[in-house]
């Protein structure tokens, strides 16, 4: 009662602009949150120009966007971009889905029954603690430099956050659900395929989307120690030179291919469950 | 000659193991009977066991001892003969109305046509014709508990159990779906084993009331209902209806005194 006679003095009380704005969890107009979010990155450009044709930072520091965008376009061009990205591409996408295809079943099975989590529990447990990094010299080792032992670490850093993510998901199935598919004369197996498995739909797309992001942060570290080809190689090797633009251009890269795939995977999530709450 | 009871209850207990390994007893030597479409409302405090009864006979949990008897067979798993309505929304969200409603119909490999008219029938029973397309997210919580029943009902089991199933909706629409489940029950009368914590909706619906006592739940005592039916809201006026309310209310008071320690001793 008292609650909602002070949610009453907050809507009436006549408050400036940026008070209206910032209220939490309040939804704001699509104009607004559009005019904030291009001021915003207005700002960042400005600032870069600022910061490079005003001279204030040196260009091996901190080249301009012209000059970022040139070298962009004459890596475009020569085809370095290209085959660098494929590589990194090829690495990526192939250690993520084989840890995708590995790691969603294992999930399901250990967030459904308690034998199965009491079975691998003790192995994830302790592997997830182990950043992927440390066993890089030892994938290596076994494996040598080539694009195997990129996807082999791609495949250890995603394969076991996965497993957890996904257990998790398929444990949060409303047990009514469940309980209402045996009412309804379903069998034990059939509460699994009908039931337990399309409702975990939603969570594991989230899932795929939220490791892909995680494989993005093994890729680079798995070429910067050791690569020929691929985007962090192509970052590391243009620090050798100090070909600080060349960096710049790989960032950007980096950075425009992750927000492609979130985009995809979101877009993805609407159309093939159109159903989710979150489509 | 009394026709046998269709669903039978017999000295039933049901206890828990808690996680420190303690027995916790839930329900201790019920015994009830229930006749061939018969609606009967079952109320007392909260944790005395109501839903855990009702799990019972819908076979989701096994009786410690005692034995429950479907059309004199003792019922020993889940099946489609006992449908359930749950208070929480248990629709599937990936299916559609359509979907959800011939979901049991579907299990047991009915044919498609089949299928759909049996659908379509149920969705115009609880009133939802023209919504057959739409996802669970699209619908308001009365509309998601109109198909609950509907999906219930579209399996055409012996028993209907409900627990608590308009415990989460607002007081008109809650009584809405009182007037519906009645309606629907005069078009295709079923057994029905009605939970809830609402005294007002137990008399409405029931032909008779049971009150369980606190925890561990037995039968404290029914209250039988000799309103007529069809029955239409204006019976809630009625001075059966009164003096049969001020019955389960001091019981039911009574029985809830017993859980909760006396403000006084909280103070303590």
């Amino acid at each position: 009662m008292s609650l909602a006679r002070t949610g009453g003095a907050i809507a009436r009380r006549r408050r400036g602009p940026l008070s209206e704005v910032l209220r939490p969890q309040e939804a704001i107009p699509r104009r607004t949150y559009l005019r904030i979010l291009t001021t915003s990155a207005a700002a960042l450009i400005a600032a870069w120009c600022v910061l490079t044709y005003g001279r204030l930072v040196a260009p091996l520091f901190l080249p301009s966007p012209t000059a970022v965008l040139a070298t962009g376009v004459a890596m475009a061009q020569d085809g370095t971009l290209l085959q660098n990205a494929q590589a990194s591409l090829l690495v990526i996408v192939t250690g993520w889905a084989l840890a995708v295809l590995a790691g969603v079943p294992v999930g399901v099975l250990m967030g459904s029954f308690k034998a199965v989590e009491a079975l691998i529990e003790p192995v994830i447990d302790f592997v997830r603690y182990l950043p992927v990094s440390a066993l890089i010299p030892l994938l290596i080792l076994y494996i040598g430099i080539g694009p195997a032992e990129k996807i082999a670490v791609i495949f250890i850093g995603t394969f076991f956050q996965l497993v957890l993510l996904v257990a998790d998901v398929a444990a949060h199935v409303p047990h009514e659900q469940l309980d209402v598919a045996y009412t309804l004369g379903a069998s034990r197996s059939q509460v699994i395929r009908r039931v337990l498995l399309p409702a975990t739909l939603p969570g594991v797309m989230d899932t795929l989307r939220i490791t892909m992001g995680w494989a993005w942060t093994y890729l680079v570290v798995a070429e910067l120690v050791s690569a020929d080809r691929g985007l962090g190689f192509m970052i590391l090797d243009s620090m050798r030179g100090l070909f600080t633009d060349r960096i710049f251009v790989g960032l950007a890269v980096i950075g425009g291919l992750g927000l492609c795939f979130d985009l995809v995977f979101k877009w993805l999530h609407r159309v093939l469950l159109p159903w989710s709450p979150k489509a | 000659m009394i026709p046998p009871p269709k669903l039978r209850l017999l000295d039933v207990t049901v206890t828990f193991r808690a996680r420190h390994g303690a027995l916790v007893p839930a329900i201790d030597r019920l015994s009830l009977d229930v006749a061939d479409r018969e609606i009967v409302s079952i109320v007392g405090p909260s944790g005395c066991g109501k839903s855990t009864l009702l799990r019972l006979v819908a076979g989701l949990v096994r009786p410690s001892s005692g034995e429950i008897r479907l059309d004199g067979h003792v019922v020993a798993e889940p099946g489609a003969d006992r449908g359930m309505v749950f208070q929480s929304y248990t629709l599937f969200p990936w299916l559609t109305v359509q979907g959800n409603v011939e979901f049991g119909p579907r299990l047991r490999g009915m044919p498609d046509r089949h299928c759909r008219d049996v659908a379509s029938r149920f969705i115009e029973i609880v009133g939802l014709a023209g919504f057959e397309r739409a996802y669970p997210k699209e619908l308001s919580g009365g509309m998601m508990q109109r198909v609950a029943i509907a999906r219930a009902l579209a399996n055409d089991p012996e028993v209907l159990l409900m627990d608590e199933p308009f415990g989460a909706l607002d007081a008109q629409t809650r009584v809405f779906m009182q007037e519906l489940l009645l309606d629907i029950w005069e078009k295709t009368p079923k057994t029905i084993l009605f939970v809830t914590h609402d005294i007002d909706e137990a008399l409405f619906l029931g032909d008779r009331v049971y009150v369980m006592t606190a925890r561990p739940g037995r039968l404290r005592d029914e209250v039988v209902l000799a309103l007529p039916r069809p029955r239409t809201l204006e019976i809630e006026t009625s001075e059966a209806f009164l003096a049969a309310k001020r019955r389960v209310l001091a019981m039911v008071r009574e029985e809830a005194q017993r859980t909760t320690p006396e403000p006084s001793r909280l103070r303590a």
